[in-house]
């Protein structure tokens, strides 16, 4: 079982929580040009490493927001979460 | 090499079972290769084999992390299929279907082929309509389907809540007639030892560290037992595709993510075919030891982990005691975990890539076992001709450009998360 940390709500169990995958995936900026290249790389590509992954949870049982958290994916081990707002 | 049958085995027996072979070898790798294989599951083994039996290339080696068959060929649920309504999915699933039927002969290794049939259950009037629509597709594929009512389904698996009570009631079900089981430790030992006997050497205990790519081409492979050569080189390595992509700065459109799976302690036959619940996402078979051998859904998160958490197997098992009530009352014997390389519209990739002889075979998703011997095949053909055959055309990893994904059940980007 994940004992994750929402910022806002403190120690959770993993029931309360939905994944919402890799946080650095940055979507093409509004209103510009996209190359189908970028486009794909935003909707399917992704690094997937072993070790730290900075990843998106959704509190979606609890507050309802959206957090960061800096997990591992080979121990499961959570170093660290933040405010959606705040760098890791 | 030595061929396994009844007599031999009553002649071995009198000898006091001195005489047999290895089934393997454990040679040290050579200086060079025509084609390296890295991965010694399932996939790897079968393109090993067939690039011996079908293309003539014996000077191969294949590169095993840890032991043979200790990945996902020795932890899935041993289900085999080609219950799919796409024909990309639905044709090679079905040659893979062909070859699962002669197997154990070709291979003489007996993987225990047994088809009992795959029953999907219905639980609404609007899946009886998606179902007969997939079985009218597998059939125009040449693929067995029988659209099942619930008093067929009563007399086929009367141990299912039939009950009136019940929150997803069975309306029928899609079978399968020729789906069925395989023993998977034996499909991944009887690859190895033909695959063995036709000159393979197949390199186990041995860690691929990085790749040695010169102007686009591969040249050879840097591993804990040293440096290899070959010009071609196949990934057969499924939930760690993404390690061995990122030493060649290559990003995929997979995910790795963890699946478990879990058998009951075992009990008197009670199920005769593979059933699926139709409502959430749980699987049950029973295994010739008696054992309810049991899976369900992803954890849920990226994982390398191959062990799960408790909550995915309580709401998986959950559903399995919506189904089969009387599973409540079983001990567990054995759960476990693996990691899935989890493509992101459902279906796998096997391709060439944009490095001149690195062949890519990935996105298995939690079905890879069923299509071993398929995978192998088309993909020993890609590596030895360099070019796709018609069976996984269809499998390219352009699609994810240009669209033309394989999304086998319409849910778009991440099928797995629901």
């Amino acid at each position: 079982m994940l004992h994750i940390k929402c910022p806002y709500c403190g120690m959770r169990s993993q029931n309360e929580f939905a994944y919402g995958g890799d946080a650095n995936v940055k979507r093409p900026e509004l209103n510009k040009e996209v190359t189908d290249k970028e486009w794909d790389t935003f909707v399917y590509f992704r690094k997937s490493p072993r070790g730290k992954h900075l990843e998106l949870w959704h509190h979606i049982s609890g507050c309802r927001q959206w957090f960061k958290v800096q997990r591992d994916t080979l121990t499961h081990e959570i170093y660290k979460t933040a405010e959606i707002k705040e760098d890791i | 090499m030595q061929k396994y049958s009844v007599f031999s085995l009553i002649k071995n027996a009198f000898k006091g079972h001195k005489d047999w072979q290895v089934a393997w070898k454990d040679p040290t790798p050579k200086d060079e290769y025509d084609v390296i294989i890295i991965g010694g599951g399932g996939h790897g083994l079968a393109t090993a084999y067939y690039l011996a039996k079908e293309h003539n290339i014996t000077n191969v080696a294949i590169v095993e992390k840890g032991w043979i068959g200790g990945g996902n060929v020795g932890r899935n649920t041993t289900i085999l299929r080609s219950n799919y309504m796409h024909d990309e999915n639905g044709l090679f699933y079905e040659k893979g279907m062909d070859l699962w039927r002669s197997m154990s002969q070709d291979l003489n290794f007996n993987v225990m082929y047994s088809p009992r049939g795959i029953i999907n259950l219905a639980h609404s009037d609007a899946q009886m309509n998606a179902y007969s629509r997939r079985g009218n597709s597998m059939r125009l594929n040449g693929i067995d389907a029988v659209l099942l009512g619930r008093e067929e389904v009563k007399k086929l698996v009367p141990v299912l809540d039939f009950s009136q009570n019940v929150r997803f009631p069975i309306f029928g079900a899609l079978m399968q007639p020729s789906g069925g089981t395989a023993r998977h430790d034996a499909v991944a030992w009887g690859y190895a030892r033909q695959a063995d006997s036709m000159g393979v050497d197949i390199i186990q205990n041995c860690e691929v560290n990085g790749f040695d790519v010169v102007n686009g081409k591969i040249k050879g492979i840097k591993t804990s037992k040293g440096n290899i050569k070959t010009k071609k080189v196949g990934l057969c390595v499924a939930g760690s595709t993404s390690i061995l992509a990122e030493m060649l700065n290559m990003t995929l459109p997979i995910e790795t993510h963890l699946l478990q799976a879990c058998v009951s302690e075992p009990i008197k036959p009670i199920l005769d075919q593979v059933v699926t619940f139709g409502a959430g996402h749980f699987y049950c078979s029973q295994s010739d030891k008696g054992e309810m051998v049991m899976g369900g859904d992803l954890d849920g998160y990226n994982s390398y982990a191959q062990r799960g958490n408790f909550p995915t197997l309580q709401h998986v098992l959950t559903e399995g005691i919506a189904m089969f009530p009387f599973l409540s009352k079983l001990k567990m014997l054995r759960t476990w975990g693996g990691i899935m390389d989890m493509s992101m519209d459902g279906s796998p990739i096997i391709d060439k890539t944009h490095i001149e002889g690195l062949y890519l075979n990935c996105g298995w998703c939690y079905g890879g076992f069923k299509a071993t011997p398929a995978s192998g095949w088309v993909f020993a053909h890609t590596i030895a001709q360099d070019r796709v055959h018609e069976l996984n055309a269809g499998f390219n990893l352009n699609r994810f450009s240009t669209g033309h994904l394989i999304d086998e059940k319409g849910l778009g980007t991440k099928t797995w998360i629901s």
